[in-house]
C-alpha cells in the first residue's frame, strides 16, 4: 500500500522551525526573571513542554526545581517563582492563594505568570479581584503550534472542543487565527483558503483581521502551503464516535496516545515496566504500519521479523572486515529496529487480544449496522444490554450516540429508556451529561418537526432582527437537522453492503473503518479540493447548516501550468479535534490524488475524549 | 555674493555673524518694553503679555501671541491672576505661571487647555521668580517661593513636585539661578552673593567654580547653555566666566569693563565649535565674549530679547528678528576672504564658468591636482545648508552641482538631501509660516517634529506637501496629519454634525492607519456625542469603537460591537465594565440578548460567582438549567439531608421546566438516596452515592438477596438487568447453588447463555454445562463451544444447517481433535451450502 503512491507527491515544508521559534521565545521571557527560580507548570502543558525544551534546557536557565500545578499549597523555598500555565480562571485563582498564602506568612518573593499562549482579559480581572495584580508580572508564550509529526500539528488545546462546541465560549477563535496567522507568515501566503463551520468562518476572519492589522511587509519567501481547509468538529460528530480500527487510531483508542508519546504497559513490553515510546515517522516500523487495517499489521510484523532475521543472518559466513563493517554500520539500526518491532508485535498482541474478543466484533457489528441504518431494532437491543451489564460508561455513550447521530435523534420512547436505563448504571449526575449531549445535538430526541420554527417565530417576534438572526443560527445548531442518511447517501460515504472488501488493497478511505464507511469529514475536503470550490455541493452544505467558504488569496501570481507544487500541500485545520483514522484517511488520499496534507488540529481527539469532555464530572 | 562676510566679525580664531531672519509684522507702540515676554526655542512661537504688573486689580492687560515673524496668531485679554512668568512648552503649548503658583495652559491660539498648581503652599507664599525648562523629559517649571524655598517639576505632563532643600543662610532672592540637568536629574545651581550652591532633591551643596577671579564679591548673572553642557557667570567685577556645567573645568574669562548687571546672558554656541562664546545684552548694548580678551559689541537701539538655540542666539526687538550665531566651518571656509580651501575655489570655479571664462579650468585643475574636489563638493553642499539667504543656498548647490561633475562616483544622497532639506527649511522659514529653524536645528528636531509643530499651527496643506515631498512613510507623515485636521476640523462648533462627518470621510476616505475612534474621541471631547458616534461608523475595526462607545455610556452597542470584533478579551471587558455600571436587572437582561457575551460571562461565573449563575439563570426563567444546577450543586455537597433539599429544588425547577422525565429521575434519586441511608444504617454497608446499578450489586455481593430484591421491585428495574446483575454477583461469589435456584426460579429474561458463560468466566465447566441445555437453539452452537464442548456443538450446528456456525466450529478444530467429527462437519458444510 505504502508504494501505491504518485511518485510527484512534493516535499512537506519544514516544521521544525516552529518548535525553534517556541524555545527561543521561552528562554527569552525566563531570562527576563533573572536568577533561580522555580517553575510551575500547567500539568497538560508539561508533554508539548517536553517537545520543545527538555529539563536540561530549562536548568540552564535557572530553573531550579519544576513542579506540576496541582492546585495545592506549594513548598517551596526559592525567592522566584514562575508559573507556565494556560490562561484559566481556575489556574490564576490558585495562582492568587499561593501569593496570598505567602503575603499572610511574610514571604517576599517574585512571581512571574506565563501564559500560553495567550492571557486572557478575565484571568487578570481575577488577579485584581484577588488583590494580587500589582505582584505579578505577566507574559504571554506565544506557543501556539507543537509539531507532533511531519505532517501533524497541534494546538494542544483539547478544551477548544467542549469551550467552542458546547460553552459557546469563543475565547480560542482567536488563539486558532493566530495559529494560523503563524503558518501564514511562515509557509504562506496561502493561494486558496476553503472552509465549512462557524467557527472556522471565524477563525478564518480573525486570521484575515491579524494579517491586515499587521505590518504588510513584502514576504519574499516562497509560498510553501498553497491551499488551506478549515473544518468545524460539528460538521462531522460521526466519524470521531466510529471505533478505529487502524492501527495508530487504534493504539491510540486502546493505549492513548499522549502528545505523540505512548506508554506500554508491562502486558506489552512483557517485562515488568512500563515503556514510553514516541511514535512518529521516525519510528520505522510504526511508520510502515500505522495506516494500515489492524487486520494487516500482524502480517506486516512477522514479514519485518523474516527480514530482521535475514539481515541479522547476513553476519554468517563474514570475514572480519565485513563483520566490522556490518557492526559499525548495520547493527545498531537493526538492534532498534529489533527493539521496536518487538514492541509493535506486543501492542499489536495485547490489542488482539482485546479486540477480537466476541464482543468487538459484536460491537463492530453494531457500528456499521447503524452506519448502514440497518437493522436498527437490534442495535438498540444490544446497546441496552451493553448499558444495563455496565460493559463500558464512555463506550455506551458512544454507542447512544452514534445511534441518535445516524438515525436523526432517537424516537421519545427510546430516548427515555435509555436515558433511564443509562443513569441506573452510571447515577443520576449523568443527568447533566445528558443535557451536554443535547444541546451539542449528540444525542437528541426526535422533534415533532414544527415545534422549533414555532419557537423561533416566537422568540423573534420579541426581539430585534439582527438578534433574531443570532438566535436563529443558534437554534438552528442547537437542534441541527442531522441529515446523516441523506448526506450518506449523497456523498455515497457507505458503500453498498455484499460487496467484498479487500482490506489490503484499499480502493477508497473507507478502509480506515473496515470499508463500512468513509469518513464525512475526508469526504469534504476530497469532493473540495476536487471542484476547487463548493460548487455544486450546495445540497450538502445545506444540511450541514452553511457556513461554507472558499476564498482565493489577493496577492497570487497565477500559477503557470496549472498545479505547482506548492498547490498541492493542503493544509487542513479541524477546530475542535481529528483522530488518527482521519489522518489516515487524508494520507491515503493524498497518496492516490498526489496531494500532501498537513492537519492541524485543536487536539488529536478520539470518541473517548470526546465524550470525557461532555461529561459534567464532580470537580 | 560679495557681500556674504559683510555681516561677519572676527572674535580670536572664529568669525561671528548677525542675520536678519525678518523684520516683525507686528506693530507693537512701546516695542517690548514693559512686557512680560517667552519665545519657543527652535522658532516657536511668541508670546507677549503687556503691562503685567497691573496699576489696579480691574486692570486686564492684553495676552498677545504671535509667530517668530511677528504674525498675530492670538490676543485676549488676561483675566486670571498677576502672571510671574511666561513659557513654551515643547509642544508648542503655551505655560503662564501666575504669582499664587497656579499655571494656566493654552495653546498657541489662546485656547485654555488645562491648569494646574505648583504646590498649596505656595498660594500664601507667593511666586518671586519662575523658569520654564526644556529637558529630555519634556518641559519643567522651577520657581522661588516667597520663603525663598525652591520647587521644581520635571515634567509638567507628568507633574510631580519636587520642593528642594532650604538653602543655608539665604536670606533673600538669590542674585541669580538657573535650572541645569545633569545626571538625569534636574537641579537649580543658584548665586548667593559670591557664594555658588547646587540644590538637588535632597541636599545642597556648596560649590566654587575654578579659577573665577578674585576681584568678584557677587555673581550678579548665570548662563546655562542650551545643552546644559556649559555654564557662563557674569560677576559684579564685570568678568564674565566661562566653564563646563558640573564646575570642574574653566574655558577662559574674560573682562568685559561693564560693571552693571546685564539684562540677559545666552550662550552662543554651535555644538562642535571650538570656541566658547555668550552674548550679553545691556540696555544699550549686546557684547559677544570669547576666549580672547576682545568682544565683539553690537550697539542696540531697541529694547530686545534674546532667545538662546542650539546653535546661536536669536535677537527679537520691537522691529526686528535677527540670528547671532558663530559662523559654521564651512562658511567660513568658503567665504573668508582669500580663502585658499577647495570649496572657496570651486565656487571661484563655478562663477569663472558661469562667465564662460578659461580661469573655471585652472582652478579645477587646482583642486584636482590635490585631489580634493570631492572634499571641495561637500564643503558647498554643507554650507548651503548654513546660508539663509536661497540665491546664495543656490550658488553653492550649483557650484557643488557643477563640482560633482568632475568626479565619478561622488555618492548622490548628501546632495540630494540637502536639497530637500533646504526645501523644506525655505518654505517653513517663510514669512507667513515663520519657523526661522537652521539646518542644525531642523536635523536636531527631525522632520517628524517639524510636522507636529506644523500641525499645532493648523497649517494641514504645507504638512501633508512636506510629508509626501519627503516621502515619509503614510502612518508617520499624512495620516498623522490627516488625524489631526480631522481633530482640528470636529471642534468647528458651527458647523452641522453630518457636515463634518461627510468632510471627513471625504477627505481621510480610506487612508492607512487613520484611526477613526482618536477622531471621535475628540468629538466626544468636544461634547458631540452624536458627531462621535457618526464618526465611530467609519472605524473599520469594530474592536476600536469600544472604548469610546463605553465612554459615551452606548453600552449596548459597545457590546454589539465587541462582539462583532471576534475578540472575547474585548467582550468580556465591556461585560465587567456593564455589571459595575448597570443594576443587576438590566444587565442580565442586556446579556440575555447577547448569546457570545452570555456564554462567556456564564463561563466566568462557573469558577467564580456559582450564585451569580444562579441569578443568572433565575433572571432568565431558565428552569431547565437552575435544575441542572441544583443537581450539579447537590453532588459538593456532603450532607445527606441538604443534598435531598437541593435535588428537591431541582425537581421543582424540572417540573417547571416541563421536563417531566429528570423531574422523575431526580425524585426517583432521592428516594434511593433515603433507601441508601436506611440500608446503610440498618447493614453497615456504604452505599450512598451509588448509582442504583451499583447498590444492588453491593447488596447482592453481601447476601443482601430480600433487600436487593425489594428495590428491584421499588425502582422498577428492568428484569434483564436485575438478572445479569444477580447472576453476576452469585458468580462472582461462586454460589453455584443459589444460581442453580434463581435460574430456575422463573424463565430467564436474558436468556440462558449469559448462564453459561458467566460460569465459564469463573472457570467452573460443570456449571456451565447444566445451562447448556435450556440455551435457545440459535445459541446453542455458541453454548457448546463456551464449555469446550465441540461434539454438542457440531451436532447442534449441522441440526441448524447454517453455514456459517459449522464454520465457527471448524475453526475451534485443531489437529487433534477427532477426524470423524471433522468430516462430518465438512460434508454437512457442503450439504449446507449447496442450499
Amino acid at each position: 500500500m505504502a508504494n501505491s503512491g504518485r511518485r510527484d507527491a512534493p516535499e512537506l515544508p519544514d516544521f521544525s522551525v516552529l518548535k525553534r521559534v517556541a524555545r527561543d521565545q521561552l528562554i527569552y521571557l525566563l531570562e527576563q526573571l533573572p536568577g533561580r527560580k522555580d517553575l510551575f507548570i500547567d500539568g497538560d502543558l508539561m508533554s508539548p513542554l517536553d517537545r520543545i525544551a527538555n529539563v536540561t534546557t530549562l536548568k540552564q536557565h535557572e530553573v531550579d526545581k519544576l513542579y506540576k500545578v496541582e492546585f495545592k499549597s506549594i513548598f517551596s523555598t526559592s525567592d522566584q517563582l514562575c508559573f507556565l500555565v494556560r490562561p484559566r480562571i481556575q489556574t490564576v485563582k490558585w495562582i492568587s492563594d499561593v501569593i496570598n498564602a505567602d503575603k499572610i506568612a511574610g514571604r517576599v518573593r517574585r512571581y512571574k505568570i506565563i501564559f500560553c499562549p495567550q492571557k486572557f482579559y478575565a484571568c487578570e480581572t481575577v488577579l485584581e479581584e484577588q488583590g494580587v495584580y500589582g505582584d505579578v508580572t505577566i507574559d504571554e508564550w506565544a506557543f501556539y503550534l507543537l509539531p507532533l509529526d511531519n505532517d501533524i500539528i497541534s494546538l494542544e488545546l483539547p478544551e477548544f472542543f467542549r469551550d467552542n462546541f458546547l460553552e459557546g465560549d469563543q475565547r480560542w477563535v482567536t488563539t486558532a487565527g493566530s495559529a494560523l496567522h503563524l503558518l501564514h507568515s511562515l509557509y504562506g501566503p496561502f493561494t486558496k483558503v476553503y472552509g465549512i463551520g462557524r467557527c472556522a468562518k471565524m477563525v478564518y476572519e480573525s486570521w484575515r483581521e491579524q494579517v491586515e492589522d499587521g505590518e504588510q511587509k513584502a514576504q519574499q519567501h516562497q509560498t510553501e502551503i498553497g491551499n488551506v481547509f478549515l473544518i468545524d468538529r460539528d460538521v462531522d460528530f460521526v466519524t470521531p464516535l466510529c471505533s478505529q480500527v487502524v492501527y495508530e487510531g487504534l493504539v491510540d483508542d486502546i493505549f492513548r496516545i499522549k502528545c505523540g508519546n505512548v506508554e506500554f504497559g508491562p502486558d506489552v513490553t512483557s517485562s515488568d515496566k512500563s515503556i514510553k515510546v514516541m511514535l512518529n515517522s521516525q519510528d520505522k516500523v510504526f511508520d510502515e504500519i500505522r495506516n494500515e487495517h489492524f487486520s494487516n499489521v500482524f502480517g506486516f510484523l512477522s514479514q519485518k521479523a523474516r527480514n530482521l532475521q535475514t539481515a541479522y543472518d547476513k553476519r554468517r559466513g563474514m570475514d572480519i572486515r565485513q563483520m566490522k563493517a556490518f557492526v559499525s554500520e548495520e547493527l545498531k539500526g537493526l538492534k532498534q529496529e529489533h527493539r521496536l518491532l518487538s514492541l509493535h508485535i506486543g501492542a499489536s498482541e495485547s490489542m488482539m487480544k482485546k479486540k477480537t474478543k466476541q464482543d468487538f466484533q459484536e460491537l463492530l457489528k453494531t457500528e456499521h449496522s447503524l452506519l448502514e441504518g440497518f437493522e436498527i431494532r437490534e442495535c438498540i437491543t444490544f446497546i441496552e444490554e451493553h448499558i444495563s451489564r455496565q460493559v463500558s460508561m464512555v463506550e455506551s455513550l458512544r454507542l447512544l450516540c452514534l445511534l441518535s447521530l445516524t438515525e436523526n435523534g432517537l424516537l421519545p420512547k427510546d430516548y427515555r429508556s435509555l436515558k433511564a436505563q443509562y443513569l441506573q448504571s452510571y447515577g443520576i449526575e449523568h443527568l447533566l451529561t445528558f443535557s451536554n449531549l443535547r444541546q451539542l445535538g449528540f444525542l437528541v430526541e426526535q422533534q415533532p418537526g414544527e415545534t422549533l420554527t414555532v419557537m423561533e417565530s416566537k422568540v423573534g417576534k420579541l426581539v430585534n432582527d439582527k438578534t433574531a438572526g443570532k438566535l436563529t443560527d443558534a437554534f438552528s445548531s442547537l437542534a441541527k437537522k442531522n441529515n446523516f442518511r441523506a448526506l450518506s447517501k449523497r456523498l455515497t460515504l457507505v458503500p453498498k453492503s455484499g460487496e467484498e472488501y479487500d482490506l489490503r488493497v484499499p480502493r477508497d478511505m473507507a478502509y480506515v473503518f473496515s470499508g463500512a464507511y468513509t469518513p464525512l469529514s475526508c469526504k469534504l475536503i476530497e469532493q473540495v479540493l476536487e471542484r476547487d470550490g463548493w460548487t455544486g455541493l450546495d445540497d450538502v452544505t445545506r444540511m450541514l447548516n452553511g457556513h461554507e467558504f472558499a476564498v482565493t488569496g489577493e496577492r497570487v501570481t497565477y500559477q503557470p501550468r496549472s498545479r505547482a507544487d506548492n498547490q498541492r500541500i493542503v493544509l487542513v485545520m479541524f477546530l475542535g479535534g481529528c483522530t488518527f483514522s482521519e489522518i489516515s484517511a487524508l494520507r491515503f488520499l493524498g497518496r492516490e490524488k498526489g496531494y500532501k496534507f498537513i492537519v492541524v488540529t485543536t487536539a488529536i481527539t478520539n470518541s473517548a475524549r470526546l465524550l470525557e469532555a461532555l461529561l459534567d464530572s464532580h470537580v | 555674493m560679495a557681500f556674504v562676510t559683510a555681516n561677519w566679525n572676527p572674535l580670536g580664531e572664529a568669525f561671528y555673524r548677525k542675520t536678519e531672519l525678518y523684520e516683525m509684522g507686528w506693530n507693537l507702540k512701546d516695542g517690548l518694553r514693559d512686557c512680560l515676554f517667552a519665545a519657543a526655542p527652535y522658532g516657536g512661537p511668541i508670546a507677549l503679555l503687556k503691562e503685567p504688573l497691573r496699576r489696579s486689580p480691574s486692570a486686564r492687560p492684553l495676552m498677545e501671541i504671535y509667530s517668530s515673524s511677528g504674525v498675530s496668531m492670538a490676543s485676549f485679554l488676561w483675566k486670571s491672576g498677576v502672571v510671574k512668568q511666561l513659557g513654551w512648552t515643547v509642544s508648542d503649548d503655551l505655560l503662564c505661571i501666575q504669582e499664587d503658583g497656579t499655571v494656566l495652559v493654552y495653546d498657541m491660539f489662546g485656547n485654555f487647555k488645562k491648569h494646574f498648581s505648583m504646590g498649596s503652599e505656595v498660594v500664601q507664599n507667593q511666586v518671586l521668580e519662575a523658569k520654564v525648562f526644556h529637558s529630555p523629559y519634556g518641559t519643567g517649571i522651577a520657581i522661588v517661593t516667597g520663603t525663598f524655598r525652591f520647587t521644581l517639576a520635571t515634567n509638567i505632563d507628568d507633574l510631580k513636585l519636587r520642593r528642594l532643600p532650604e538653602v543655608p543662610g539665604l536670606q533673600g532672592l538669590p542674585s541669580c539661578w538657573a535650572v541645569l540637568t545633569q545626571d538625569r536629574q534636574s537641579k537649580v545651581l543658584l548665586a548667593s552673593g559670591a557664594d555658588l550652591f547646587i540644590l538637588d532633591n535632597t541636599v545642597c551643596t556648596a560649590v566654587a567654580p575654578p579659577g573665577l577671579s578674585p576681584q568678584a564679591t557677587s555673581i550678579v548673572h548665570m548662563a546655562v547653555s542650551f545643552s546644559y553642557k556649559y555654564l557662563a557667570l557674569f560677576t559684579d567685577s564685570g568678568h564674565v566666566w566661562m566653564g563646563t556645567s558640573n564646575l570642574r573645568d574653566k574655558l577662559s574669562e574674560v573682562e568685559t569693563k561693564i560693571r552693571a548687571p546685564p539684562k540677559q546672558m545666552a550662550w552662543c554656541r554651535r555644538p562642535k565649535s571650538q570656541q566658547p562664546s555668550v552674548v550679553i545684552m545691556w540696555d544699550q548694548q549686546l557684547l559677544v565674549a570669547g576666549q580672547c580678551k576682545e568682544s565683539i559689541q553690537y550697539p542696540l537701539d531697541d529694547d530686545s530679547v534674546l532667545v538662546p538655540e542650539l546653535d546661536g542666539v536669536r535677537i527679537i526687538s520691537g522691529t526686528h528678528h535677527e540670528m547671532l550665531q558663530e559662523v559654521p566651518g564651512a562658511c567660513e571656509e568658503i567665504f573668508k576672504i582669500a580663502s585658499m580651501e577647495p570649496g572657496a575655489l570651486l565656487l571661484e570655479a563655478h562663477k569663472e564658468y558661469e562667465k564662460e571664462s578659461q580661469k573655471a579650468d585652472e582652478y579645477l585643475r587646482e583642486i584636482k591636482e590635490q585631489s580634493l574636489l570631492g572634499k571641495a563638493v561637500r564643503q558647498c553642499i554643507e554650507a548651503a545648508g548654513h546660508e539663509y539667504d536661497p540665491d546664495t543656498q543656490k550658488t553653492l548647490l550649483r557650484a557643488a552641482s557643477f563640482g560633482k561633475c568632475f568626479l565619478s562616483n561622488f555618492p548622490p544622497d548628501q546632495f540630494v538631501s540637502m536639497c530637500r532639506d533646504l526645501r523644506v527649511l525655505n518654505a517653513v522659514r517663510d514669512y507667513t509660516v515663520g519657523i526661522p529653524l537652521t539646518h542644525t536645528q531642523f536635523k536636531q528636531m527631525t522632520v517628524q517634529v517639524l510636522i507636529d509643530r506644523l500641525v499645532y499651527r493648523k497649517l494641514y496643506p504645507l504638512a501633508i506637501e512636506i510629508c509626501r515631498y519627503l516621502k515619509t512613510p503614510e502612518y508617520q507623515g499624512v495620516s498623522r496629519v490627516l488625524k489631526h485636521w480631522a481633530c482640528c476640523k470636529v471642534q468647528q462648533k458651527e458647523e452641522a454634525d453630518d457636515v463634518i462627518a461627510r468632510a471627513i470621510c471625504v477627505k481621510l476616505g480610506e487612508t492607512a492607519g487613520i484611526s477613526y475612534s482618536e477622531i471621535a474621541t475628540k468629538a466626544y471631547e468636544c461634547g458631540r456625542t452624536e458627531l462621535a458616534i457618526k464618526l465611530l461608523e467609519f472605524e473599520p475595526r469594530s474592536g476600536e469603537q469600544v472604548p469610546l462607545l463605553l465612554k459615551m455610556k452606548r453600552s449596548q452597542l459597545a457590546l454589539s460591537k465587541a462582539i462583532e470584533s471576534g475578540d472575547t478579551d474585548l467582550v468580556y471587558t465591556v461585560v465587567s465594565y456593564l455589571k459595575n455600571e448597570m443594576n443587576r436587572g438590566d444587565f442580565f437582561m442586556t446579556l440575555r440578548n447577547q448569546p457570545v457575551a452570555l456564554s462567556l460571562y456564564r463561563q466566568f461565573c462557573k469558577h467564580q460567582e456559582q450564585d451569580t449563575l444562579k441569578d443568572l439563570f433565575n433572571q432568565d426563567d431558565d428552569h431547565q438549567e437552575l435544575g441542572n444546577f441544583y443537581v450539579r450543586a447537590s453532588y459538593k455537597e456532603r450532607r445527606l439531608e441538604a443534598r435531598i433539599g437541593l435535588l428537591q429544588s431541582a425537581v421543582d425547577e424540572y417540573y417547571k421546566a416541563k421536563n417531566e422525565f429528570s423531574a422523575k429521575v431526580t425524585e426517583e434519586e432521592m428516594r434511593l438516596l433515603r433507601v441508601q441511608r436506611k440500608l446503610e444504617e440498618e447493614k453497615g454497608e456504604h452505599l450512598v452515592g451509588f448509582s442504583l446499578h451499583d447498590t444492588l450489586s453491593s447488596l447482592l455481593a453481601v447476601g443482601l438477596h430480600k433487600q436487593a430484591e425489594q428495590l428491584y421491585k421499588d425502582f422498577r428495574v428492568p428484569d434483564k438487568r436485575y438478572w445479569w446483575l444477580k447472576l453476576t454477583a452469585l458468580a462472582e461469589k461462586e454460589d453455584w447453588e443459589e444460581l442453580e435456584k434463581f435460574g430456575k426460579s422463573k424463565k430467564s429474561p436474558i436468556g440462558y447463555l449469559p448462564f453459561v458463560e458467566v460460569c465459564v468466566k469463573h472457570h467452573n465447566k460443570y456449571e456451565a454445562r447444566k445451562y447448556v441445555s435450556k440455551v435457545t437453539p440459535e445459541q446453542k452452537v455458541k453454548a457448546h463451544l463456551a464449555v469446550g464442548d465441540l461434539e454438542g456443538a457440531a451436532d447442534a450446528a449441522i441440526e441448524r444447517r447454517s453455514e456459517a456456525e459449522i464454520s465457527t466450529v471448524l475453526s475451534r478444530c485443531s489437529p487433534t481433535t477427532d477426524r470423524a467429527l471433522v468430516e462430518r462437519l465438512n460434508r454437512a458444510r457442503a450439504t449446507a451450502a449447496k442450499k
